[in-house]
């Protein structure tokens, strides 16, 4: 059992707790147990909420395998790769913190030096995933319709594969539309951004291509897909169009219900401020490391204290993938 | 000493059933088989609960192994993760059911 435990060997009292340790556990180790405990409550609270809203709407929540499709650089719809690629990336870099640990336990600063670096560095191309996942959500894909009634409307083509309002809408604007801008608005004022597309153009384009169809939100509950509408229905729920909607915000969003990206926003984003510490975390210790600090102190365990709050970060990931990526 | 035991071959050990585990489930996850994506079982697609089991394997293996759990002291590892764990469960359950609760109440009122 105490080979996992670093010990002080200096026999000096240790700030915080004295010689007393309850638990065998020193007080800077134990606290951050306690810590990820109450971190730990914190993140389920999020992911039992997103429970909750899920289950609210059980019959028309966004499948995730038709949001996260892409991967940098190639073309094409490859679902769950690219996130899982992130998760390799997350359990890789707590492979090496692990790594770093026991080699602490060893008094091998150089390998403690390496594994630290490669750690961070498995770090940052998590989080830079996740700015490029991040970015590819808010610029959306395809574009939808929001109808008066508040639901998001998508396009498909005759095989029922999603299709791009680029890929059907033809011909012009119709109105003369122009971004306000300070320079040219009434008013001085300026407005956001005007999507590319205009309604009555999306329902005139529509109405001359009988290949496209309409997706709403609705869940098929025997099939698990969303339900297709006919060329009548279509047109009629288009007629009720209010807004077109090109990628996603805390206020729309072009993948179903709005919350769902806030959701999104909100998880992924405070578990990507926790990597982001995380990294910070281990470069200050990366350069204690080489600095010779715990060298002279005698022992690593800052090396396993800064590895417990790592692999945590890890844990939620697991469960983040599972709860917004495959569940 | 004990100290001096390197526990590396373990850890590798580790990292590969975690792999494989991520690994089936992504596999899982882009071929969804019909009869476990559509049937029910327990309130979920057994798709579902595979995933789930998984995760918490996936969790127990990072907490034990990674986080040294196992070579805490017995009472020091109870206070950690019994309280975690009650409190998830308790907190998931109620929440899950309220939501369950506010689709069938509410979900009758959408017209589609």
């Amino acid at each position: 059992m105490e080979a996992n435990i670093a010990v002080p060997n200096d026999k000096k009292p240790t700030w915080g707790g004295g010689g007393v340790r309850p638990f065998g556990a020193s007080y800077g180790k134990m606290m951050m147990w306690f810590f990820i405990v109450s971190d730990a409550l914190t993140f389920s609270a999020f992911l039992a909420a997103y429970g909750l809203t899920r289950f609210k709407f059980i019959d028309s929540w966004p499948i995730a395998d038709e949001v996260f499709t892409h991967v940098p650089f190639v073309h094409g719809d490859f679902p769950m790769i690219y996130v899982a690629f992130m998760t390799f990336v997350l359990i890789f870099s707590s492979v090496t913190m692990v790594l770093a640990v026991d080699a602490g336990h060893h008094m091998n600063k150089k390998k403690v030096t390496i594994y630290m670096l490669l750690t961070i560095i498995g770090g940052i191309i998590f989080v830079g995933s996740q700015a490029w996942e991040w970015n590819t959500f808010i610029n959306g894909t395809y574009g939808a319709v929001k109808t008066t009634d508040g639901k998001i409307l998508q396009f498909v083509d005759s095989e029922g594969k999603q299709i791009a309002l680029a890929d059907f809408v033809v011909g012009d604007r119709g109105d003369v539309r122009e971004q306000h801008t300070k320079k040219n608005g009434l008013w001085f004022e300026e407005e956001s951004t005007i999507a590319q597309y205009s309604i009555a153009q999306i329902i005139s384009s529509y109405e001359a291509n009988p290949d496209v169809q309409i997706r709403t939100e609705l869940i098929d509950l025997e099939k698990k897909q969303k339900t297709i509408l006919s060329r009548e229905k279509g047109s009629e729920e288009l007629a009720k169009t209010r807004l077109v909607v090109e990628g996603a915000n805390l206020e729309v969003n072009e993948y179903g219900n709005t919350i769902f990206a806030d959701f999104f926003f909100f998880i992924t984003g405070f578990h990507g401020f926790h990597v982001l510490s995380g990294i910070i975390f281990n470069i200050i210790i990366f350069f204690n490391v080489i600095l010779g600090t715990y060298e002279k102190r005698g022992h690593y365990e800052m090396v396993e204290k800064v590895g417990l709050y790592w692999h945590f970060v890890d844990l939620v990931w697991v469960f983040v993938f599972t709860f917004f990526y495959l569940v | 000493m004990a100290h001096a035991q390197s526990h590396t071959k373990r850890i590798w050990i580790v990292f590969w059933i975690l792999s494989a585990i991520t690994i089936v489930e992504v596999a899982l996850g882009i071929y969804k088989p019909e009869a476990l994506h559509l049937t029910s079982i327990l309130g979920t697609s057994p798709l579902n609960w595979i995933f789930i089991i998984l995760t918490l394997a996936k969790a127990y293996g990072i907490t034990w192994s990674f986080m040294h759990m196992e070579g805490e002291k017995t009472w020091f590892r109870r206070a950690v993760v019994w309280t975690a764990v009650f409190l998830i469960i308790y907190l998931v359950t109620l929440l899950l059911i309220e939501g369950d609760y506010l689709y069938s109440t509410l979900a009758p009122l959408v017209r589609w």
